[in-house]
């Protein structure tokens, strides 16, 4: 799978386990949202695994087996597309 | 302890510069009710809070504020990054904020604190709705959109924190009106 796709996934995946780790805080006893969490969290840690295993890590100090070190390397994700020559409004 | 994982939480991809509309968000960052603001807070308001529920809720929305610091700040970066020249309009516009005064402290009181936190949490939706009305780029309203979403739900879950606190505060004798 393509890295840009895999990484929307993880994005998309992990936000669900956010927002549902926010609401069971304070409803610790809704079993079928905690069911849900379980779900969405394990198919998450799939997809950011195979992730990591092809395309390098994605967290600090916790990646092992690394054949190179590319984490200062790699491109940033606050990093901006590409931009043609536009006019700038100033 | 924090982790840092290298994915933003919402993509921002803007490929138009646009330095006058990054000076109006950036009040988003440093700002009184801004993610900066908003983050420290309520990490800050874990030590003096009651209740297991409450305690995680501002310990877990503290963390994700963390993510919202970086989210308006990819933002305000790619708005104004570009070409070279904007390089020293870059620097001029971050000295210009380099001034942040607000307080980070809890109030030491949890109603008081919980109170204080879903204003916030309104004033900062207000503020992004006022955005909303002048941006006319969608690759911009995208991650401001949701941002504004976040605090509607973080909203909702500090008012049910203050639902659980309030009955905790009465259960425990320490309850007031």
């Amino acid at each position: 799978m393509e890295k840009k796709v895999l990484l929307e996934n993880i994005q998309t995946l992990d936000f669900m386990a956010l927002d549902l780790h926010l609401y069971l805080n304070t409803h610790p006893r809704d079993f079928e949202a905690l069911q849900m969490y379980n779900r969405v969290v394990a198919s998450c840690d799939k997809c950011r695994s195979y992730y990591e295993t092809t395309f390098g890590p994605l967290c600090s100090y916790r990646s092992a087996g690394l054949p190179n070190w590319t984490w200062s390397s790699e491109a940033w994700p606050w990093e901006a597309p590409e931009r043609g020559d536009e006019d700038v409004d100033l | 302890m924090w982790i840092y994982e290298r994915k933003l939480e919402f993509p921002v991809s803007i490929k138009k510069t646009d330095p006058k509309l990054a000076m109006y968000i950036m009040d988003q960052f440093t700002g009184t009710d801004g993610e900066l603001t908003a983050a420290i807070k309520y990490l800050n308001q874990r030590f003096s809070m009651v209740t297991s529920e409450a305690i995680s809720t501002l310990n877990d929305i503290g963390t994700e504020e963390l993510a919202h610091i970086e989210l308006i700040g990819s933002i305000v970066h790619q708005l104004t990054c570009g070409a070279d020249s904007f390089d020293s309009l870059r620097n001029r516009f971050y000295r210009n904020f380099r001034g942040i005064n607000v307080n980070f402290l809890s109030s030491g009181d949890p109603i008081t604190d919980l109170y204080e936190d879903m204003a916030a949490e309104q004033r900062s939706r207000t503020a992004y709705e006022n955005l909303l009305e002048i941006i006319d780029d969608p690759d911009v309203e995208a991650p401001i959109s949701f941002l504004r979403e976040r605090e509607i739900v973080h909203f909702q879950r500090f008012g049910e924190c203050l639902d659980i606190v309030r009955k905790h505060l009465e259960k425990s004798g320490m309850g007031r009106i």
